[in-house]
C-alpha cells in the first residue's frame, strides 16, 4: 500500500488517500473501512441518458464517486473489497443520494474518510505501508486423499485449493486400485501447484505430510516434471521444503509454521509469529493457569491491575458494526500500550488467528498470577458464544 | 422510450416464468402415463378388499410390538392406536381379541400369521376353540400343498429345527420376496399417513410378484402383502439364526502395538502355520524380500501388499486377513503401529469386537514401546475407547531373551497395572509369550524347552479361539459405515465397512447419510464370498446404484431410509481427555475421528467439569480442561456428519478428538443439537 498524503485533525477526524498495491492490501483496507466512513475512489458507472426523442442511451462512465459506506464486502479468495453505499456529493452522472458499489482497484488510489481515526486505524496504515514485510510463502499440507494448496503472505493465509479425493484402500487382490487412487491424488495436486502458486513471488513451497505422502508426493512430482519436461518445477527444486505435519487439513499449518526448518525461511512472516505466541499462551495455560486468561472481562480485569503482559486480540473485533464496541477494545488496546504491555493484533485469516477467534477474540498472558480472577465466573463470556 | 418499456416488461415476464418453474418440481410438468398414475392413485371402486387390507397392515405391525426394540416403541404405539380404529372395535371386545390371540399363540406360536388368526377370532365372535378349529383346518390343507413348493437351501440349513419351522411360510418367503422389501418399507410410511393406500404399492400388486410366490396362490391376495411385510421386519433375529445358527461364528480382531513389534510378522506366520497362505507365494516372497534384503519381512509381506509398505517395511494401512479356529472364523485386521497411522488403526479398530496387542520383548524395545510417546500405550487406550474390552497380549519375540521368564513376569505386571487403569477387566485380558518369527506357540503348544519350564497355558490360537463374540444388534434399524469406496468388477461401485446395527439384504433400499441419496443394494459380499444377506457386525462390501461415486465418501453411514440416522454439525459430548501438552479451551481446533470418518471440527463450548469417579459437576464452564479430566463439551463440526447418541447406538455415539497427532480426548456422544 502506498499513502499518498494523510490529512488528520487534531480531534481524529481526517482523511487519509491510499493507493493498494497487492491483493493484500485489500484485506487491510478491509480492516481499515468501517460503516459510515466516507470513501471517494474512482469507478465505473453504467448511466443512462435520454434524447430529447425519449429513446434512452446507456454506457459506462468512469467518474469519482463518494460514498458513505453502508455494507462491506470481502471476498477473500478472489481479494476483492466491495463497498456499498449512498453517493454524497453531486456530480454529473449521478444523482445525490443514488446507490453505488464501488469496487476497489489495485492501484487505483483511495481516500477514506473517517470522523475518528483510532491508535489501531493509523496502526494498520502504518502496517500496510511497510513495505519490508512482504515475504510470501506456499504451503501445501496433505494426507492420503486430501491435500490443501496455500499461499501464507504476512497477515493472510489464503487456500487456493483443496484436493478431496477418494482413495481405495489396500485389500486382497486389488492393490492396484489404491496405487492408481493415489497417482491421480498426486497429479491433482501438483496441477494445483502448478496453477495456483507463482514461483516468482513465493520464497519457499512447504510439502507438510504425515508418514510418507510428502516423499512419495516430491519423488512423483520431479519424476513428472523430467518426464514432462516443467521447467518451472526443476528449476525451482530448492524451494522445496518437505516438514512434518499431522494431517491433511488446514490448521495443521499451525504445526509447520512451528518446525524450526521452516521457521528459519520464514521468521518474518506474522503468521509464525502468531503461532508462536499462542502456543505460549496455552502452555502458561498448562502450567501456570493463574496467568493466562482469554474473554473479555477477565482480560479487561487483568488490566486494569497493569497485570497483561502480553495482549493478543483478534483484528475481527475491531471490524465489528458497533462502533461503541470498537471503541471499547481499542480503549482496552492503548490503556494496555500505556501499561507497557506488548500488544499484538492476530490477522483472523491466518490459523491462529482462527483458534483466536474461536477463543473468545481477546487473550492475554500475565506478568503475575492472578487467582482471584479464576475464582470469578465468567458468565458473560457468552457474548462471544455465537460467533 | 416506449421501445425499452417493452425490452423491461419481456425481461419482467421472463423472470416471473423463471420464479414459476422454480417453485414447481420439474416432475410436475412432465408427464405420466395413466397406467403409471393409476398405480400410485387410490381408486375407491377398483379394489373392494380394500378395507381389509388396510385392517391386515394394521395387525400386522400390532405384532411385531412384541419383537420391537425399545427405539421403535414410539413409532408402534402411534401405529396401534390407528390400528384400533381401523378395527372399529370397542374396549371389550378389544380386550377378548387379544386374550383369544393370546390362548392361539399359545398354540401356534409363531407359525401362523396374526391376522389369520385375529380374521377367524372375529369371525367366530371371539369364541376361541371355534377359531381355533378352523385355523387347524387350514393348517392342516397348506400341509399338504406343502411338498409341492421346491425346496429351498434356507429351509435346508434349518433341519435342526423342528418341522414346523419349515412349515412356516414367512421363511419359505424370507428368500424369495426380498427385491420387495423396500416397496413394502415405502407402503408403511404412507400407511402411516393415509392407511388406505397402505398395501397398495404398485410392485405389491404387480403380477412378477405373484410369480415369485406360487405356494402362496391360495391365499388371499391381502394376506400375502401382509405376510410379507411382517416377514421383513419380524425377522431380523430368526432369519440370523437361520442363516448363521449352523456357521462357525464370525469374530473380529485388531492387532495393535508400537511400531516394529512385530504385528504383521506374527499374523503372517500364523496365516502360513494355518496353511492360509500357499507354499508358492510363501516362497516368492522369501526370494522377493531376500533380494532387497529384508528377509525377515518374508512373513509380513503377506498382509503388507503395497509397494510402498514392503520396501519402508512397515504397515501403512490396515491390512485384512481370515481363517478359522476350531469354533470361530477369526477376520484379523492388521493395523499399522507407526504414529502417523494412527488414523488408520482407528478405522480398524472402530471395526474390530476384540484386540490383540503385540509386545516386542527384547530388551530396550519394550520400554521405547510403552514409555510414553510409544504406541503400545495409545493403541490400548483408544482400542478401548472404540469399545473393545476383551484383550490379549501378545509377548513377542521372547525368542531374543531366551525365553526369559523373568522378562516375561516383568512385562506382563507392568502391562497389567497400565491395562487396569486404562480400563481392561483382569478376567478380560490374556498373556501369551511367543514368538512370531520362528511361530512358537502360535497354534501348536510350544516346542522349545526353556519355555516349557514355566509355561503351560494356551498358545495364541486357543486363546483368540476362547474370545467371547459379543452379541450383535441384528434386530437393530440398519447402520453400516462406509470406509472405503472402489470400483467393483462389475457395474456400479463397491463400498465396504462394517454394519453397526441391523440386517442388509440384497435389494435392499438403503439411505446414503448425511448426503440423503436413496441407494439399492445391487449385490453384497463378505469377506469376498457373494451373499445374500448380512448381519450387525460383518464386514461386507455392497454395490450400490443410483447414487454417483463422486458423491460418497469415506465415513459417510448407510442408513434404514425409514428410521434414519440422525445428522448434525453440533453435538454434546462427555469428553475423558488423556494426556495433554497444552490444556483444551473453548475454540479448541481438533480432528475428530468417528469410525473411519476424519473431519476438523472445534470445541465450541465447555459446559461442565465433572469428578472422575461419580461424575457428579465439579465447575461449570471451566476455563480449560487440563489432564485426565471428565467433561462435558459442546462440539462443533465443519461439515454435518452422521452421529448417534451412545446410548441409541454405542459404535456411532464414540468420537475419538486427536490435534498434532496425539490423541488428546475420547468422547460418547450425549446428545445431538439438531441443525
Amino acid at each position: 500500500m502506498k499513502l499518498v498524503f494523510k490529512n488528520i485533525d487534531k480531534d481524529g477526524s481526517g482523511c487519509i488517500a491510499l493507493v493498494p498495491e497487492e491483493p493484500e492490501d485489500m484485506w487491510h483496507a478491509y480492516n481499515l473501512i468501517a460503516e459510515g466512513d466516507v470513501v471517494t475512489a474512482s469507478t465505473v458507472r453504467k448511466v443512462q441518458t435520454e434524447s430529447s426523442t425519449g429513446s434512452s442511451t446507456s454506457n459506462r462512465v468512469r467518474t469519482t464517486l463518494t460514498i458513505r459506506v453502508e455494507t462491506i464486502d470481502f471476498d477473500t479468495q478472489a481479494c476483492v473489497l466491495r463497498l456499498k453505499g449512498r453517493n454524497i456529493v453531486e456530480n454529473q452522472y449521478v444523482k445525490l443520494g443514488a446507490y453505488h458499489t464501488l469496487d476497489l482497484e489495485l492501484n487505483r488510489k483511495f481516500t477514506l474518510q473517517k470522523i475518528l481515526w483510532d491508535s489501531v486505524a493509523l496502526e494498520r496504515v502504518e502496517m500496510a505501508c511497510d513495505p519490508a514485510a512482504s515475504a510470501d510463502v506456499a504451503a501445501v499440507v496433505m494426507q492420503e486423499g486430501l491435500a490443501h494448496v496455500c499461499l501464507i503472505t504476512p497477515s493472510m493465509t489464503l487456500v487456493r485449493s483443496k484436493i478431496d479425493m477418494n482413495i481405495p484402500r489396500k485389500r486382497k487382490g486389488f492393490v492396484q486400485q489404491h496405487e492408481k487412487g493415489l497417482n491421480k491424488f498426486y497429479e491433482a495436486v501438483m496441477q494445483g501447484i502448478l496453477r495456483h502458486i507463482d514461483f516468482s513471488i513465493v520464497k519457499c513451497v512447504i510439502l507438510a505430510s504425515p508418514g510418507f505422502v510428502k516423499d512419495q508426493f516430491f519423488d512423483y512430482m520431479m519424476q513428472q516434471a523430467i518426464k514432462n519436461d516443467i521447467k518451472l518445477l526443476i528449476e525451482n527444486k530448492s524451494k522445496f521444503l518437505l516438514v512434518k505435519a499431522s494431517s491433511g487439513f488446514k490448521h495443521s499449518l499451525k504445526e509447520v509454521l512451528q518446525e524450526p526448518a521452516v521457521m528459519a525461511k520464514i521468521s518474518d512472516t506474522k503468521a509464525a509469529s502468531e503461532v508462536k505466541l499462542l502456543e505460549s499462551f496455552y502452555t502458561m495455560l498448562q502450567l501456570e493457569p493463574a496467568k493466562a486468561f482469554y474473554g473479555k472481562r477477565h482480560v479487561e480485569m487483568a488490566n486494569e491491575a497493569m497485570a497483561i503482559e502480553t495482549l493478543m486480540i483478534s483484528d475481527k473485533l475491531f471490524r465489528c458494526q458497533d462502533i461503541l464496541k470498537r471503541k471499547e477494545y481499542v480503549g482496552l488496546v492503548d490503556s494496555a500500550r500505556e501499561n507497557g504491555s506488548d500488544v499484538r493484533i492476530f490477522s483472523s485469516m491466518h490459523v491462529s488467528g482462527e483458534q483466536l477467534d474461536q477463543l473468545t477474540g481477546i487473550a492475554a498472558v500475565l506478568r503475575f498470577p492472578m487467582p482471584e480472577l479464576e475464582d470469578s465466573d465468567g458468565d458473560e463470556e457468552n457474548d462471544f458464544d455465537s460467533d | 422510450m416506449a421501445r425499452h418499456r417493452n425490452v423491461r416488461n419481456r425481461n419482467y415476464s421472463d423472470e416471473y416464468d423463471y420464479d414459476d418453474v422454480y417453485g414447481h418440481s420439474v416432475e410436475e410438468d412432465s408427464c405420466m402415463s395413466p397406467s403409471d398414475a393409476e398405480q400410485w392413485m387410490y381408486d375407491r371402486s377398483r379394489d373392494q378388499n380394500a378395507m381389509s387390507n388396510f385392517l391386515d397392515g394394521r395387525n400386522d405391525i400390532q405384532e411385531e410390538t412384541e419383537e420391537q426394540t425399545a427405539a421403535a416403541h414410539r413409532s408402534f404405539e402411534r401405529r396401534e392406536s390407528m390400528d384400533l380404529r381401523g378395527l372399529n372395535l370397542k374396549e371389550d371386545d378389544e380386550a377378548k381379541l387379544m386374550s383369544c390371540l393370546d390362548e392361539l399363540r399359545n398354540v401356534f406360536g409363531d407359525t401362523i400369521s396374526e391376522n389369520i388368526l385375529v380374521h377367524s377370532v372375529l369371525k367366530h365372535s371371539f369364541n376361541y376353540d371355534k377359531a381355533l378349529d378352523e385355523i387347524l383346518n387350514n393348517k392342516t390343507q397348506k400341509d399338504v400343498k406343502e411338498p409341492a413348493v421346491p425346496l429351498n437351501p434356507v429351509i435346508i440349513e434349518s433341519v435342526k429345527a423342528p418341522v414346523i419351522v419349515t412349515v412356516d411360510t414367512p421363511k419359505v418367503i424370507t428368500t424369495k420376496v426380498e427385491p420387495n422389501k423396500a416397496a413394502v418399507i415405502k407402503g408403511f410410511r404412507i400407511g402411516d399417513e393415509s392407511p388406505r393406500s397402505c398395501p397398495q404399492t404398485p410392485r405389491d400388486q404387480s403380477p412378477a410378484n405373484r410369480d415369485r410366490t406360487p405356494s402362496r396362490a391360495d391365499q388371499v391376495d391381502d394376506n400375502k402383502v401382509y405376510i410379507k411385510v411382517k416377514e421383513n421386519k419380524l425377522d431380523p433375529n430368526a432369519q440370523f439364526n437361520i442363516e448363521r445358527g449352523s456357521d462357525k461364528t464370525h469374530l473380529y480382531i485388531v492387532v495393535i502395538g508400537h511400531v516394529d513389534a512385530g504385528k504383521s510378522t506374527l499374523m503372517g506366520r500364523l496365516l502360513c502355520e494355518l496353511g492360509e497362505v500357499s507354499q508358492r507365494t510363501l516362497h516368492k516372497y522369501e526370494q522377493e524380500s531376500k533380494k532387497i534384503g529384508k528377509q525377515s519381512f518374508m512373513y509380513a509381506w503377506v498382509l503388507d501388499e503395497t509397494g510402498e509398505e514392503r520396501v519402508r517395511g512397515i504397515t501403512m494401512d490396515v491390512g485384512k486377513a481370515q481363517f478359522e479356529t476350531k469354533t470361530k472364523k477369526v477376520i484379523i485386521l492388521d493395523a499399522p503401529g507407526h504414529a502417523d497411522f494412527i488414523p488408520n488403526m482407528i478405522t480398524g479398530a472402530g471395526q474390530a469386537d476384540v484386540a490383540l496387542l503385540v509386545v516386542d520383548a527384547t530388551r530396550g524395545e519394550f520400554e521405547s514401546g510403552f514409555e510414553l510417546g510409544g504406541q503400545t500405550r495409545e493403541h490400548a487406550l483408544l482400542v478401548r475407547s472404540l469399545g473393545v474390552n476383551q484383550l490379549a497380549v501378545t509377548v513377542n519375540k521372547l525368542d531374543t531373551t531366551n525365553w526369559s521368564q523373568e522378562r516375561f513376569n516383568d512385562i506382563t505386571n507392568k502391562l497389567k497395572v497400565f491395562l487396569k487403569q486404562a480400563g481392561f477387566k483382569d478376567s478380560d485380558v490374556t498373556f501369551v509369550p511367543c514368538s512370531g518369527l520362528t511361530g512358537e506357540n502360535l497354534v501348536k503348544p510350544p516346542a522349545e524347552a526353556e519355555l516349557l519350564k514355566w509355561y503351560s497355558g494356551p498358545c495364541l490360537l486357543d486363546v483368540i479361539d476362547k474370545f467371547n463374540v459379543p452379541q450383535r444388534p441384528v434386530s437393530r434399524p440398519f447402520r453400516m459405515s462406509i470406509n472405503d469406496i472402489f470400483k467393483g468388477t462389475g457395474s456400479g461401485f463397491c463400498v465396504a465397512g462394517r454394519i453397526e446395527n441391523g440386517v442388509l439384504n440384497k435389494g435392499d433400499k438403503v439411505l446414503v447419510c448425511p448426503s440423503k441419496e436413496m441407494a439399492e443394494v445391487r449385490s453384497l459380499s463378505i469377506n469376498d464370498l457373494v451373499s445374500n444377506v448380512a448381519f450387525a457386525g460383518d464386514q461386507v462390501s455392497v454395490t450400490l446404484s443410483g447414487v454417483e461415486m463422486q458423491n460418497v465418501a469415506v465415513g459417510f453411514i448407510l442408513s434404514d431410509p425409514v428410521q434414519q440416522v440422525p445428522v448434525t454439525t453440533r453435538f454434546e459430548a462427555r469428553l475423558v481427555v488423556f494426556n495433554v501438552k497444552v490444556p483444551i479451551t473453548k475454540g479448541f481446533p481438533v480432528l475428530i475421528h468417528h469410525q473411519s470418518l476424519v473431519e476438523t471440527a472445534n470445541i465450541v463450548k465447555l459446559k461442565a467439569l465433572l469428578n472422575k469417579s461419580t461424575g457428579e459437576v465439579l465447575k461449570k464452564k471451566p476455563r480449560c480442561l487440563g489432564n485426565n479430566s471428565v467433561a462435558v463439551v459442546e462440539i462443533e463440526v465443519s461439515r454435518p456428519i452422521c452421529i448417534e447418541r451412545y446410548k441409541d447406538v454405542k459404535e456411532l455415539g464414540r468420537i475419538m478428538l486427536r490435534v498434532a497427532g496425539v490423541t488428546i480426548a475420547a468422547g460418547l456422544v450425549t446428545d445431538i443439537c439438531n441443525i
